[in-house]
């Protein structure tokens, strides 16, 4: 007999984001998977939505995000402490706007 | 209210919470059985939609009746024969299209009836009523999605629902019959005339199968019974599942 394991139709990958009231931004709450972002809409609602957490969705498909790579961090997102003069607190300020 | 209608009212209350019952019933089958942990996630929140509306009619039917019933006495101490539920609800969930396919005819016929009975002289039932026309809506939202996506989906999907419609049809003309009983209810203003449902429910279930690429089915064969408590041979089974706790322990609470 075949042994090979059955072909499983891979069903797309959506993030979903939630605005929980007017006024705040859009926070990502998770993924799902969906046929389209039509679904997936209605599918964010029944997975994130069901006890009022928010006023407005949107869905993006995984797939269409670019994301930065982990292995890049030290010198693509490193803060660069080494380069003071990147930070505000570097600069001395006149006594005329020590209030800043 | 009128005295001499009470009866009939609570008997028209104990069917229409049996519609819902039952079929949220059914559709709690699928939870944990979804096609994918979204549509059974899905599936289950439109099943206690269903069942949260029979908990609503039965408390009101049982208060009505003021016999000490409660909700929990009403679905889960009678027996088939005392059932009133419409036939096409009973069926068993048979395969994705077959259970979205009756959801949709239903949500149909929900949307125009629900729609209707917001309009009873019944406060109470107005306003169980004004709640499920919203719910309707959005599982109309999903049934007609999915009947679109597989009519119009691949050759199988479009066989599976097409042969669904085909084995639902007989079941529908039961839904816009009324009893002499209902007339009263409906001469009352209270309950709503479902002859007079069935023109926007053929035109909207036609276009949506339509537009999915579906025949529609012959008129070669319908049946009938539920509201007379005359079942299919599924609803027994279906009440020895859903009452086996409370028939085995009688009085138990959660």
């Amino acid at each position: 007999m075949n042994q090979q394991t059955p072909k499983r139709q891979t069903i797309p990958l959506f993030e979903v984001f939630i605005r929980s009231k007017r006024g705040l931004d859009h926070r990502h709450v998770g993924s799902l998977h969906s046929e389209d972002s039509e679904q997936a809409l209605e599918y964010a609602r029944d997975v994130y939505l069901r006890r009022s957490e928010g006023v407005s969705i949107w869905v993006v498909r995984s797939s269409d995000i670019t994301a930065s790579q982990e292995k890049d961090v030290e010198s693509f997102l490193d803060p660069m402490d080494d380069k003071p003069y990147r930070h505000a607190t570097h600069y001395k300020l006149p006594k005329e706007v020590d209030n800043m | 209210m009128d005295t001499e209608l009470q009866p009939a009212l609570i008997n028209y209350c104990i069917a229409l919470g049996d519609d819902s019952v039952v079929l949220g019933h059914r559709l709690s089958e699928w939870c944990r059985n979804g096609p994918f942990l979204e549509e059974d996630l899905a599936l289950t929140n439109v099943a206690l939609d269903f069942i949260g509306r029979a908990r609503m009619i039965y408390s009101y039917a049982a208060e009505l009746e003021g016999k000490g019933r409660s909700e929990d006495d009403i679905a889960y101490l009678r027996d088939s024969r005392e059932y009133h539920n419409l036939l096409i609800n009973e069926l068993p969930n048979g395969d994705f299209a077959f259970t979205m396919a009756r959801q949709f005819l239903v949500d149909v016929y929900d949307m125009g009836f629900f729609t209707e009975l917001a309009q009873s002289k019944d406060p109470m039932l107005a306003a169980i009523a004004a709640k499920a026309v919203k719910e309707s809506r959005y599982h109309l939202r999903r049934s007609e999605d999915w009947i679109k996506r597989l009519g119009d989906g691949t050759e199988e999907s479009h066989d599976r629902v097409q042969k669904a419609f085909k084995d639902l049809w007989g079941y529908l003309p039961e839904m816009f019959d009324v009893s002499d009983e209902e007339q009263q209810l409906v001469d009352a203003g209270i309950a709503v005339n479902r002859r007079a449902l069935e023109e926007n429910w053929t035109a909207t279930v036609y276009a949506v199968m339509r537009e999915a690429t579906l025949d529609i089915p012959d008129d070669s064969w319908s049946i009938s019974g539920g509201r007379d408590g005359v079942h299919t041979e599924h609803l027994g089974f279906l009440l020895t599942e859903m009452q086996v706790l409370q028939r085995n322990y009688p009085g138990q609470q959660w």
